[in-house]
């Protein structure tokens, strides 16, 4: 796995400057990893677009069946999908004019990645939308794991 | 937290030990870590107390299950071994059987090192066979004995860095090549060796519990224990439904697949330490992070000085033998060159010719050396464990942990090792 697809620098400004996350594959099951990182991401102030062709609502909001058909601006594309399904999702993120893709913990396609990157697009691989904000911004330290943050810095209460 | 924090590069042992886990409180300001003498705490709104109970929110519910002081102990000791984090326990058997309990099941088996600590043999012979789980234990250190051991049932491998007290050095590498070949997980205790002296996830072990009472307090004024996990284990291998598949007593969540990496610890702590209850106390943890804040320069001093005293030990003639693994002359030689680079501990054990009188005699005599059932201290201790931390033990068990009736166990402090020296020869 190429490490620069996990750089923490790109990972916070990613985190820090979107508004709207379309999560490509959320299921409407509140106990699958897509529902926590989902519920997670709006109790944090982003706006969250589900993209499932099998839904048409998940959690109160507008479900759409692909990322082409999403009314409005979409900063990340946040995938669970099948690893095969990962390059087609790039070509559509590129397409609507996203600012990122992140592929979630074993969503790897280094094909997807470079599609993405090549489309002008921060990308982010095998790393959890909610684990990274929980380390950075969040309160992933509240429970014993190793955010690796080290800082003598007040942060804002 | 400002952008400007954090870089990419890692910062170094001693850094670390001083600093993970450890952020300045937000809203006091308070550069040490406050104790949160809490049980519970305020929710914001009905819908934030329902996302913590959920796991869909990190969040303070309850210092039985989590407390901010605890946290930050368990945050420096996953970042100092290099996991994904750490569960704190009321103590070293409590992370032990925390571990246990959250992996295994009525009917598995687990193969164990046969020298270890005593605690831990009676803990897995008598508690769990209690709850049918079947044991093999193993002279840990050829490979091939942990192979010949295994079985259909088996679920996992457990071992001591350094085993207490016959100083054995476990082949991580190797035993760890065993584990992953029958897909279990090798746990290990780094309780003798410390982050600073071996870090046994780098060598392929899954899981390390340690006893925090020892020298990552390093001060003898607390009992306590951690669990970490590398999150590298899949645990979806159908070997460990528990952490895997959906679960009753969590309304139907899999851990495994809902938290990736993080999923056997959100286990241990959301479901078994709920359940077993063994929480630490806020004012320990406290108390473990002021220890560790120094663990690299205490180490430093404690394995000079038991280099010190087992060399002057194996000059003197009413001692029979000195195992110290960090001695030239050690059987461990080589694996303390591969494992335990910076030294090999500071508890050793070594025979004196004249047997158990002379045993009891040398701790009448000693005046520095504290005679207690403890290791780990910056004061130095000295037991006979053949009568007392592994008294439990028939002389087959013994035998097989390495002791015998004259079997004199040190745990050597950071004073003067003159001093040290001067005590043991006053009592020779």
């Amino acid at each position: 796995m190429a490490p620069e697809y996990q750089d923490a620098e790109t990972i916070r400004r990613v985190l820090r400057e979107a508004r709207s996350v379309a999560i490509v594959g959320l299921s409407a099951n509140e106990l699958r990893a897509s529902n926590f990182v989902g519920f997670y991401a709006a109790r944090h102030g982003y706006r969250v677009i589900p993209v499932n062709p099998r839904e048409t609502e998940i959690m109160g909001w507008k479900c759409y069946p692909s990322l082409t058909c999403v009314d409005g601006p979409v900063d990340v594309v946040d995938v669970f999908r099948d690893p095969r399904a990962v390059p087609d999702v790039a070509r559509q993120a590129v397409e609507i004019r996203a600012r990122a893709l992140w592929l979630q913990f074993g969503v790897i396609s280094e094909e997807g990645a470079a599609i993405a990157r090549r489309g002008g697009l921060d990308v982010v691989m095998d790393r959890c939308f909610k684990v990274e904000h929980a380390r950075y911004m969040g309160r992933m330290h509240w429970l014993g794991f190793n955010t690796r943050v080290i800082t003598a810095r007040r942060a804002d209460p | 937290m400002s952008e400007h924090d954090s870089k990419t590069r890692e910062f170094g042992f001693h850094t670390r030990s001083v600093h993970a886990g450890a952020r300045p409180e937000p809203n006091t300001g308070a550069r040490a870590t406050p104790i949160f003498q809490t049980t519970s705490y305020v929710f914001e709104d009905p819908e934030s107390a329902a996302a913590y109970f959920n796991l869909q929110e990190y969040g303070n519910t309850y210092s039985r299950i989590v407390n901010p002081t605890v946290a930050a102990f368990e945050e420096r000791v996953g970042n100092l071994e290099d996991g994904v984090g750490g569960v704190a326990f009321a103590s070293g058997l409590a992370a032990q059987s925390a571990t246990f309990f959250t992996l295994l099941n009525p009917g598995d088996h687990v193969v164990a090192s046969a020298a270890l600590y005593g605690g831990t043999v009676t803990q897995l012979k008598h508690l769990m066979r209690k709850l049918s789980v079947r044991l093999t234990f193993v002279d840990p250190d050829d490979p091939q004995n942990w192979r010949a051991a295994l079985r259909d049932e088996t679920r996992l491998l457990f071992g001591e860095t350094v085993g207490n007290p016959g100083g054995n050095v476990l082949d991580l590498e190797a035993v760890a090549a065993v584990a992953h070949a029958h897909g279990v997980p090798l746990v290990v205790d780094n309780t003798f060796a410390t982050p600073y002296l071996c870090r046994p996830l780098e060598w392929g072990a899954d899981v390390v519990v340690h006893s925090a009472t020892k020298f990552l307090g390093g001060h003898g004024t607390s009992i306590g224990g951690v669990v970490v996990d590398s999150g590298e284990f899949d645990w979806s291998n159908g070997k460990f439904p528990g952490v895997a598949e959906p679960s009753p007593a969590y309304h139907g969540l899999a851990f495994h697949e809902t938290f990736g990496v993080y999923g056997f610890l959100m286990k241990l702590r959301a479901e078994t330490l709920r359940d077993l209850g063994a929480a630490l106390s806020p004012f320990n943890a406290f108390l473990f992070l002021q220890g560790i804040e120094t663990l690299p320069l205490r180490m430093q001093r404690h394995v000079a000085n038991a280099r010190a005293v087992a060399e002057w030990l194996c000059g003197r003639d009413e001692v029979a033998a000195v195992r110290y693994p960090g001695l030239d002359g050690s059987r461990y030689r080589e694996l303390v060159a591969k494992y335990l680079p910076r030294g090999a501990g500071a508890v050793f054990c070594f025979d004196l010719a004249g047997g158990r009188e002379a045993g009891r005699e040398l701790i009448r005599r000693v005046r520095l050396f504290s005679h207690l059932a403890n290791v780990g201290d910056a004061k130095s201790l000295i037991i006979h464990p053949a009568s007392t931390t592994h008294r439990q033990l028939n002389d087959a068990e013994l035998a097989a942990a390495g002791i015998g009736p004259g079997t004199i166990r040190l745990s050597i402090g950071i004073e003067d090792s003159d001093d040290l020296i001067r005590d043991l020869e006053g009592g020779l």
